[in-house]
């Protein structure tokens, strides 16, 4: 009966998931290091120009954002469909450029203020008046490292 | 006795749950994207005190790029397709040929990392990039790539000739020389008011 009694005990155990905690760390390591955060909603609606020859920006602690685009939907209602510029987290004429760029500059250490970056994310539709303006705020700011934030292609 | 007192183990299975959600959070506010642009350095606001005096620039080491409001490109003078800007730039940065009507060249000394001397003929051209209130910013950033990408061009054959070896793939001290050999003058007016 010797056969009876293997047939009994072929049960398959039961996988070891013990390890499945450090994979999952792993993986939460991984995108911690290689993705940063969030930082503000966006309310304006962009879709940046294309590019072949541009440049990553390294250190994002030194970059300063300003959108330009279409408010949002939901948005709209209330401030029309023109695009405007978004500094912050709220829409902003021309004329707060200047406070904007101090108020950036200073937070950043003394050493590290010269080597400030405006990062301009720009819809591909804006006219370049108001980019210009926004130029020559930036000018008057002394704020004058420049990225015109396109995505890159590789041809058109 | 002591033989019963054994310490039960954790179960540890929900360690996985727990490590799941903390991922799912970092996923859900974490943005992956790296910003790219292409980068400029504007020219600082001149002083209000000072009296400006116009900087003379000799017409053949000017090349006037005007972008117009319905998207059409000129480029010294003549109606030109976005395809032929890169080699009408290259061939103003070059000079080839030491034409007369393109610009000028002087020789400056460049002190090599290795502790040499170089001399290159450095151009004095620079290009001024003009457009109205009503260019589209898409159509301004590609005539800005184009132009860029005539400048990394020449970057790359004068490493080339130099080194050996592609400008990105030079050293710290060996890029700062080429990009003073070749350095990257493009003038960004303010627009025109004409079109409003």
């Amino acid at each position: 009966m010797a056969v009876m009694k293997k047939k009994g005990e072929r049960e398959v155990p039961a996988m070891s998931t013990t390890s499945l905690p450090d994979v999952v760390y792993i993986i939460l390591f991984f995108f911690m290091l290689s993705t940063s955060m969030r930082d503000q909603e966006l309310m304006v609606k962009y879709k940046l120009p294309e590019a072949t020859e541009v440049q990553k920006l390294e250190k994002k602690n030194l970059v300063s954002y300003i959108h330009i685009g279409v408010p949002v939907p939901h948005m709209q209602a209330k401030y029309g469909t023109a695009p405007l510029i978004q500094l912050n987290d709220s829409y902003k004429t021309t004329k707060d450029i200047l406070d904007f760029a101090a108020a950036e500059r200073d937070k950043l250490s003394e050493v590290d203020r010269a080597s400030m970056t405006i990062c301009l994310k720009a819809d591909g539709n804006t006219k370049m008046g108001i980019i210009a303006d926004v130029k020559q705020e930036l000018r008057r700011a002394n704020a004058l490292k420049l990225s015109y934030a396109s995505s890159k292609v590789l041809g058109y | 006795m002591a033989k019963n007192k054994k310490i039960p183990e954790i179960n540890a299975s929900s360690q996985a749950d727990i490590a799941f959600t903390v991922l799912i959070f970092f996923l859900v506010v974490s943005t992956m994207d790296v910003d790219t642009g292409i980068v400029r350095v504007l020219p600082p606001m001149p002083d209000p005190n000072v009296k400006q005096e116009d900087i003379k620039v000799k017409e053949r080491n000017l090349l006037l790029v005007f972008v117009s409001g319905s998207g059409q490109l000129m480029a010294g003078g003549q109606v030109m397709d976005l395809h032929y800007l890169k080699d009408k730039a290259k061939e103003f940065i070059l000079n080839p040929y030491d034409d007369e009507s393109l610009p000028e060249k002087k020789d400056q000394t460049f002190d090599m990392p290795d502790g040499s001397k170089w001399t290159f003929p450095v151009s004095e051209g620079v290009i001024s990039l003009q457009n109205t209130r009503d260019t589209d910013y898409q159509v301004y950033i590609r005539v800005q790539n184009e132009l860029t990408r005539a400048f990394n061009e020449v970057r790359d054959d004068v490493s080339m000739s130099k080194f050996g070896k592609k400008f990105a793939d030079l050293a710290e001290e060996e890029r700062k020389v080429v990009t003073k050999a070749v350095p990257l003058k493009i003038s960004e007016a303010e627009p025109r008011k004409m079109g409003k």
